[in-house]
């Protein structure tokens, strides 16, 4: 303070300084003044040697430094995620959770058609609970799953037992010839913390994942976040039905590498969301040949793994890594049975890899999202009853594909075609000329109306950083059979019947 | 090759590879040697008996019966089957409305009624782990800085530390508590360490204490919780209350939540509290994973409830516990026994100690107890801390924690766990440091007199060289020797 008054005195009385001199003088003055006005008049010098033994005296000094300090802080993290999410994608479940469709309770009640849940086979998981678990909780005495085993600390990374269940899962759902080595796991409590964790494994602050784009909404929020990792974009486009290419993948590294952002890999979904295609054995092997070049990682999303149903084959980059001679550090498959087996409640997640480092990091790291231990026996119970299982995996593929069939159907009735993918909870669908204006912000305002008019509620393709606007998906295995012709109706009503050259 | 293999680590990233989990301290040698050599009564008599772990086993029996006699709220039971759907599928992050109730309620039950908490603002994570690092991403940003009175809860394997620096980027500034007041947080303390952070240019954006604290088993008086309010308050800074012991005080004073002291302090800053829960400890249910972080603060409180995403409670254990916690009658049955049978162990095993001169800290809360060894340590330094906490583990095969693993202040101090085995155990344990105790006091002794009998010979010549070798000498001389006693 001492150092300001004679500036002070210089700057208040003065006219005529240079510019150089005035405007510094004036910012010290400017500041000086304004912190003289928030201070009060009677107040003592902040206190350092202050004591709780004068309350009094505390809580009046308390109150004016208060004001005196400035703002409080939280972390600028907090302060961005605390605001309102802006995205349509979040809206839209917001909003079709607030007002429910339900045939007979609510039937004006918004359809949510913008979550990709597999409802589809529920009745057959109540069915075999209420038969076989009268006694999931007690169990027999001893061992890792009785109740004393279940309440007390069990590792972060989950039980053996439920690793070696998941592994024979995985195998039966994928239905090829790979077996999944479960000392390779590490169980999260949700896919979300999975492909979190995996991202603090293998990139710092600042690094970036290649996405191939139009991709999962979330993954901006579950990767970014925390991590502070960038996504960068990588157009996938129409004309190519929207399957990656490696040309195009090169250049956004190099593009990339030019603004001295270090990649540290790619980040794949297959089967594809929300597009829903599946990568072939030729790109796998194409993308791991990238992957080595460019000395970076390949984290693969199988989470749909067993929504296929078509004899159409879905390739595991585990079956790619497993037969070829490639570098299997850098390959981390992420997967979960929120979508296959429809417990999205329960939370489980996993990290597949093949790099032992990565595998030591993570176990430490799910310490901070462990699966619930009452879970893991309940799950245990379940994926071991092997008849149950195929059963559930042949029925569950059937139901998914007569559900797709009937949805698609509906929607070309209206003039809508989807992408030819057979597979996967949902359609991609081209709205192109349903959109009052070509680009996101019409169709956006279609995404509105479809929500506030229509009461449907759909994802929009620019929240999944699609390039071409018009594109919306729709997820089809959260409806009954009766509910799709109401799904048709209200988008009839909202964009009328076209045909298809329309 | 060495390119390809050097290539290979830089493939991970910095959190993978630093040291911040903590995992490579010395100490893990403690988990390593029981993990190795499990006590069992009949098939391992020898083994080490692990009292390194904060568990709390007393009163599992009667969470078991509670299971037994209510299967509809395991909703897999053809009673309970009706909920099954509509909480198999759930995975809203903010929680089962039943469970958020039954948590507050809870809450305010454990806090002796004397608060209310508001279900809306319950916000869940994965353990108490979960929820101190989620606060923690919420208020700093990399590179602040967090005070922590001391002695605190890394434990052996830097835990606390881990949970709130690791993947955040916070740096800890200890406030340093002594024997000399029993270790209690004085606002002297908290002034210093807050000049010490300002002298680092660390920008200190809150403090963090346990209230019951580990591993002190105190609780806070009313006091002191007051003067910390006003100081956050001064300071404009957070405080962060990690309350995950508070139902395991079993002794006067009672447990005081920071909620319960705002209420009458109209001058706090409510956006600066913030408390930590879990019922990992009260209940003694680890494996549930079920951590809750409550904040007064709303951008706080919405920014953790995002985050919950990545660490919700599983739907099923949501649905138990509300169920369980609503359970009037089993709560207050619960909270009764539970402080009896604490208690009970805590007199068995301080009575035992103290009858071999070993005092603990008065403490009235938590699964373990502070013990004074100082006057067994050879060398008053956190080396003879470390070297009586080898022999402790090796030779007694108990696995306690040494002090200086909670950046103690001075060495001696140990942490003794006893709420995670039977009374057999408690027995045994209780014979083994007993003996270890009269044994060491026998060797002190032994070895000083020793000591003293070389000393005394030395002395009767005047030889440089023996002078020497006097001073070289690898024993410690006793203060009881009759040589120091010339020496003054």
């Amino acid at each position: 303070m001492r150092l300001v008054v004679p500036l002070q005195g210089v700057a208040q009385g003065r006219g005529g300084l240079l510019l150089g001199s005035v405007i510094p003088c004036a910012l010290f003055c400017f500041l000086q003044l304004y912190f003289k006005r928030r201070r009060s008049p009677s107040d003592p010098p902040p206190p350092s040697t202050s004591s709780s033994n004068q309350p009094e005296m505390t809580r009046h000094s308390s109150l004016s430094n208060l004001l005196s300090r400035g703002p409080l802080r939280i972390s600028s993290l907090a302060t961005s995620i605390a605001k309102p999410d802006d995205s349509p994608y979040y809206m839209g479940l917001d909003k079709a959770s607030e007002d429910p469709y339900n045939r007979i309770a609510n039937p004006d009640g918004v359809i949510q058609l913008g979550l990709s849940e597999n409802r589809l086979c529920f009745d057959l998981i109540e069915k075999w609970t209420s038969e076989n678990l009268r006694d999931w909780v007690m169990g027999r005495e001893g061992g890792d799953l009785s109740i004393s085993g279940i309440a007390t600390y069990q590792p972060y990374d989950g039980t053996m037992k439920l690793k070696m269940a998941m592994a024979g899962f995985m195998s039966r759902v994928i239905g090829r010839d790979v077996s999944y080595e479960p000392s390779q796991m590490v169980l999260t409590a949700g896919v979300t913390p999975a492909i979190e964790t995996l991202c603090f494994c293998l990139a710092d602050h600042g690094n970036a994942f290649l996405v191939p784009t139009p991709y999962y909404p979330s993954f901006d929020r579950d990767m970014k976040w925390r991590t502070g990792v960038e996504l960068i974009p990588v157009h996938c486009r129409s004309k190519d039905d929207f399957v990656l290419s490696i040309s195009v993948l090169d250049q956004a590294f190099n593009q990339t590498r030019k603004r001295e952002t270090k990649i540290r890999g790619i980040l794949l979904s297959n089967p594809a969301n929300p597009v829903g295609n599946l990568l072939s054995r030729e790109m796998l092997e194409a993308l791991l040949k990238f992957a080595e070049e460019k000395n970076i990682h390949i984290i693969s999303d199988e989470i749909f793994a067993g929504s296929i149903y078509e004899e159409k084959e879905f390739v595991s980059i585990a079956e790619v890594v497993g037969s070829e001679d490639v570098d299997k550090n850098r390959v981390h498959i992420v997967y979960g049975l929120s979508k296959d087996l429809f417990l999205p409640g329960v939370r489980v997640g996993m990290i597949y890899s093949f790099n032992e480092n990565v595998l030591a990091a993570a176990r430490k790291l799910t310490r901070f999202s462990s699966v619930s231990a009452p879970t893991q026996r309940l799950l245990v119970s379940m994926l071991s009853d092997t008849k149950f299982i195929v059963e559930y995996i042949q029925t569950n593929k059937k139901r998914i594909q007569d559900m797709r069939d009937l949805f698609v159907a509906g929607l070309e009735e209206l003039g809508i075609k989807c992408t030819d993918s057979r597979s996967s909870l949902y359609c991609w669908a081209d709205m192109r000329n349903l959109i009052p204006t070509y680009g996101e912000k019409g169709e956006l305002e279609l995404w509105e109306k479809l929500l506030n008019v229509g009461k449907i509620n759909l994802t929009p393709g620019s929240a999944c950083h699609c390039i071409e606007p018009g594109w919306f998906r729709c997820c089809f295995a959260t409806l009954d059979k009766e509910d799709v012709h109401v799904v048709m109706e209200r988008i009839r009503k909202v964009v009328g019947s076209r045909t298809s050259c329309g | 090759m060495e390119i390809k293999r050097k290539n290979k680590t830089q493939l991970l990233s910095k959190i993978a590879t630093n040291d911040r989990h903590g995992e490579n301290s010395p100490y893990f040698d403690g988990w390593k040697a029981y993990d190795n050599n499990p006590f069992h009564p009949t098939q391992n008599p020898n083994g080490v008996i692990q009292m390194g772990l904060a568990e709390n086993k007393l009163c599992f029996d009667l969470i078991k019966k509670w299971i037994m006699e209510n299967p509809d709220a395991s909703i897999c039971t053809a009673g309970g089957v009706d909920k099954f759907k509509d909480v198999a599928i759930f995975q809203d992050y903010h929680g089962l409305k039943e469970f958020r109730e039954a948590i507050a309620k809870f809450m305010g039950r454990v806090g002796g009624n004397k608060v209310t908490f508001d279900a809306s603002r319950i916000v869940m994570s994965s353990g108490a782990t979960g929820a101190n690092e989620t606060i923690m991403f919420c208020l700093v940003n990399p590179g602040d800085a967090f005070l922590v009175p001391s002695p605190y809860y890394p434990g052996k394997l830097c835990r606390f530390a881990r949970d709130l620096r690791w993947r955040t980027g916070l740096e800890i500034v200890p406030v340093d508590c002594k024997s000399s007041n029993n270790f209690r947080i004085t606002r002297a303390a908290m002034e210093d360490a807050y000049e010490k952070a300002q002298k680092w240019n660390l920008n200190v954006k809150g403090i963090i204490i346990a209230n019951p604290s580990n591993p002190l088993g105190t609780t806070l008086d009313i006091e002191t919780m007051r003067s910390l309010v006003a100081f956050v308050n001064e300071k404009n800074i957070h405080l962060v209350c990690d309350e995950i012991y508070a139902a395991t005080v079993f002794d006067s004073p009672r447990f005081v939540s920071v909620a319960e002291v705002i209420q009458d302090m109209d001058c706090c800053n409510r956006d600066l509290i913030h408390i930590v829960y879990s019922l990992s400890k009260d209940m003694g249910i680890p494996g549930f994973r079920v951590g809750i972080v409550y904040s007064f603060n709303d951008d706080v409180m919405l920014c953790a409830r995002k985050m919950s995403s990545f660490g919700l409670v599983s739907s099923q254990t949501q649905y138990l516990l509300a169920s369980m916690l609503s359970d009037d009658g089993f709560v207050g049955n619960f909270l009764r026994e539970s402080s009896k049978r604490l208690a009970k162990r805590h007199y068995v095993f301080t009575k035992g100690l103290e009858q071999v001169g070993i005092s603990c800290l008065t403490s009235n809360a938590g699964l373990f107890f502070w013990m004074d060894m100082r006057l067994l340590l050879k060398e008053q330094s956190f080396e003879g801390e470390i070297e009586l906490w080898r022999v402790i583990l090796n030779e007694v095969k108990l696995n306690v924690s040494p002090g200086s693993s909670f950046q103690c202040s001075e060495p001696g101090w140990f942490r003794v766990c006893f709420a995670n085995m039977d009374d057999e155990t408690v027995e045994v344990a209780l014979n083994r440091i007993r003996a270890f105790v009269l044994n060491r006091e026998n060797q002190e002794s032994n070895r000083s007199k020793r000591c003293w009998r070389k000393k005394h010979l030395r002395l009767s010549f005047s030889s440089t060289r023996l002078y020497d070798e006097t001073i070289m000498s690898p024993c410690m001389i006793s203060p009881h020797s009759p040589l120091v006693r010339a020496k003054t």
